[in-house]
């Protein structure tokens, strides 16, 4: 246990001053700007808005640079800004059928009404480290090419058109309820999908990466392909109380990744493929991709499955999927302890002595 | 005097100015001869909306993450009310976007507010997501599989 203590307050204000100097590095290095963490580092920038649950690039940049790159570090820096904002309500929901493409893959079909775009990927790089990076070289502009208006529909529905696959949509009753929301309800087990989704979704990407690993190394039985892989810019929409009417409040990145999971069937459904869905904000292709697969083995209650893995213990999952709370449980045994410590030298003592007196009259 | 724009209209011309470039908004607004004056309704402030998906992109609601947004709502000193809802912290932005929406509610000054706001920066957004669009297409990818794996 924690217990407070007083005192140590110069030596606090010194530590973060070093801080602050040894962030800053080499004063001769010129200094970098949050502006360029958002333009150049972009894909973190998307992490630490993903799991720190907040669509902002600035603020995402911003914290980059604050803490170091430390991401786990931004992403509290993050959440806690985040708690300072009033909200205003509950956008509708995003229509990612609609979403401006930049990136779309298939590995399950690969003619797909729309086509398949690689967009900016390190897919198919040699992983080779480029030293020309370093050396400021122009940039060779991107490539064009004349653009096609086919519609970019849902991969999977092509599957559901058939039957083949269980339905993503649900029933108007059920578009209704509203969902669970994680940031204002404490949690209680067992949860429905949509609060399960909600906590992956602001999951860190290596708890999920590993757990999703998992799922493909036998601890969960399911099999899976990745359906769809889709980059892009989505509307945002929300209806204001004033207006009463649903306004475009601007666009956000997106990836969303559908998973087609081994089948299964009973006496009153044929046998077919089944689903595991992943969304991030930004550009998070890794993070949508386990969440996908995390989000599958979650429904091993509702699609009959034994639940015989980590993977598909929902209480393990999401009690352990928050990177600033698992942050802050490990990190806070850095605090002192003095007393809690205290207390246990004294009993380990006090047992050694007993013990110590048992042995000596074991040997009378 | 009656409405002479539909709900539609607005819903169009308030998407056109939320994703416009706060910094051309900006230059095309303080440019723009013939402004009434504006008092704050509501002044600029930034909070959060709560995004929601679905699952599988079309199945059930849920709570996905939130976004930083900012409002503001004017009346002109014409009488109209305009309100403005983006994404992002950029207070400016906000106001300019619900000044110029109170602006197109007055039938007097719409035409040159379409003119020479709300074309201009669709125009600039469709010629950027144009050139995004002829960037990806660069990259479409026609797999074609060996003998192996194909049925005949």
């Amino acid at each position: 246990m924690y217990v407070a203590v007083k005192g140590g307050e110069r030596a606090i204000d010194n530590a973060h001053r070093l801080l602050a100097e040894k962030r800053r590095g080499d004063p001769d290095v010129a200094e970098i700007s949050a502006e360029q963490i958002s333009q150049q580092l972009t894909l973190g920038v998307d992490r630490v808005m993903s799991e720190g649950s907040l669509y902002d690039r600035g603020l995402a940049a911003l914290a980059i640079k604050q803490a170091r790159g430390d991401m786990i570090e931004a992403v509290f820096l993050v959440r806690a800004s985040r708690t300072t904002l009033a909200r205003f309500g509950y956008s509708e929901p995003l229509d990612t059928g609609a979403m401006e493409i930049t990136r779309r893959i298939s590995a399950t079909f690969k003619d797909l009404p729309g086509g398949q775009v690689l967009g900016p990927t390190f897919d198919y790089t040699h992983r080779l480290l480029d030293r020309a990076l370093d050396t400021g070289a122009e940039v060779e502009p991107a490539a064009t090419a004349p653009v096609s208006d086919d519609a970019t529909p849902h991969v999977l529905g092509l599957l559901d058109k058939q039957g083949l696959i269980e339905p993503a949509s649900c029933r108007p009753d059920e578009d209704q309820s509203e969902p669970g929301d994680m940031t204002r309800d404490p949690l209680t087990f067992p949860v429905d999908r949509d609060v399960r989704l909600q906590m992956l979704a602001r999951g860190d990407e290596g708890f999920l990466l590993a757990l999703g690993y998992s799922t493909q190394r036998g601890y969960a039985r399911n099999h899976p392909f990745a359906g769809e892989i889709r980059v892009g810019m989505v509307e945002v929409s929300f209806v204001p109380e004033e207006l009463g009417f649903a306004v475009c409040l601007g666009e956000i990145e997106i990836t969303e990744c559908e998973m087609v999971n081994q089948f299964t069937g009973s006496k009153s459904t044929p046998p077919q493929f089944t689903r595991g869905y992943g969304i991030s904000f930004g550009h998070c292709e890794r993070k949508a991709m386990s969440m996908a697969q995390v989000d599958r083995a979650l429904r091993a209650d509702e699609l009959g499955e034994d639940r015989t893995a980590p993977a598909q213990d929902e209480e393990f999952v999401l009690s352990h999927c928050d990177n600033v709370q698992a942050t802050g449980f490990v990190e806070h045994l850095k605090l002192p302890h003095y007393v809690d410590f205290q207390s246990e030298l004294e009993l380990v003592r006090r047992m050694r002595r007993e013990q110590g007196a048992d042995r000596q009259e074991a040997a009378e | 005097m009656t409405q002479q724009f539909t709900t539609c209209d607005r819903q169009d011309w308030m998407a056109v100015l939320a994703r416009a470039p706060a910094d051309l908004l900006e230059n095309l607004w303080s440019g723009f001869d013939g402004k009434p004056s504006f008092k704050p309704l509501r002044e600029p402030e930034t909070g959060l909306v709560m995004v929601r998906a679905r699952a599988g992109g079309e199945g059930a609601q849920f709570n996905m993450g939130e976004a930083t947004v900012t409002r503001c709502s004017v009346i002109s000193s014409t009488g109209q009310t305009g309100h403005a809802y983006v994404l992002g912290r950029d207070v400016n932005h906000a106001r300019a976007a619900a000044e110029i929406d109170a602006g197109l509610q007055d039938g007097k000054l719409f035409a040159d507010l379409d003119r020479d706001i709300i074309q201009p920066l669709k125009n600039a957004h469709d010629k950027a997501r144009q050139l995004h669009r002829g960037k990806v297409a660069a990259t479409r990818v026609d797999f074609f599989t060996l003998v192996r794996g194909e049925d005949d």
